[in-house]
């Protein structure tokens, strides 16, 4: 599991560089997530562009991540694939986060 | 009826382990392959089969027991594909599939669920869902109406 982490202006984009998020991995990505996170930006974009499959344990490490940074910043997610749309879909999980088609959308929308 | 034998039937057989699952979606996947399911289906047949395999390496298989076989077996019909999952681990819960009701999103910031939506999925996307605990074994069966 392996996510990076860069500045634009006003908000953090973290990228997530696998294809997966399953429960093999949520672990791994919440943690890593607490790390790219704390004591950044009070908006995070996460870059799902690459992110082909994910399954309810990598959904409830999402929401983790969310809950982890606090309810006075923002997680909004980027790039949802199909299959990553519909999991969220579905949940309703959809209607908790920002979700944007790009992560050009997101970014568009979300700097100020 | 003509396209129900279009599929030779896929039968897997992994032991129970962290990357049991992936190893298994894997090979049902390239077994449908001749299907040539599309983007919506696929991520169908594998998120399905993700939440019941995680279940039984989790539930069936916990941490501490001996680790044990999961079979898959899934055939081809004019109503989709049906599928049989069996495991030698646990016993569900009271004997029976558990509710799978919808998560309640209208709660407090950090009472946001985590977890919860596996049996969710299983039931929006499933259809004729049957559970049995036959000698010793776990058996899920479902159909998934795609490729129709």
């Amino acid at each position: 599991m392996e996510l990076s982490s860069r500045s634009e202006e006003n908000l953090q984009v973290v990228c997530v560089h696998d294809t997966r998020i399953d429960a093999t991995v949520a672990i791994e990505f919440k943690d890593q997530m607490r790390a790219k996170t704390d004591g950044g930006s009070d908006i995070v974009v996460l870059d799902l562009t690459a992110v082909e499959f994910i399954d309810s344990s990598g959904l409830g490490a999402i929401v983790a991540a969310m809950k982890h940074m606090g309810q006075a910043r923002k997680l909004a997610l980027a790039g949802l694939t199909p299959t990553v749309d519909k999991v969220f879909r579905l949940t309703r999980m959809d209607s908790v986060f920002s979700v944007f088609p790009t992560l050009d959308g997101a970014l568009a929308d979300l700097k100020s | 009826m003509g396209t129900a034998a279009a599929l030779p039937p896929v039968n897997i057989c992994v032991e129970s382990s962290d990357t049991a699952v992936r190893t298994a979606l894997t090979e049902l996947l390239r077994g449908l392959a001749p299907l040539k399911l599309d983007v919506d289906d696929a991520g169908t047949v594998e998120l399905v089969m993700a939440e019941a395999l995680n279940n039984i390496v989790e539930h069936a298989y916990p941490e501490g027991d001996p680790p044990g076989p999961i079979k898959v077996s899934c055939k081809h019909a004019a109503d989709g594909l049906h599928l049989v999952v069996v495991d030698r681990g646990r016993t569900m819960p009271d004997g029976q599939v558990p509710d799978g009701a919808e998560v309640d999103l209208s709660v407090n910031f950090l009472d946001m669920p985590e977890g919860g939506f596996g049996w969710f999925l299983i039931k929006d996307l499933a259809s004729d869902i049957r559970y049995e605990r036959v000698n010793w074994e776990n058996r899920l069966m479902f159909r998934l109406a795609v490729a129709t």
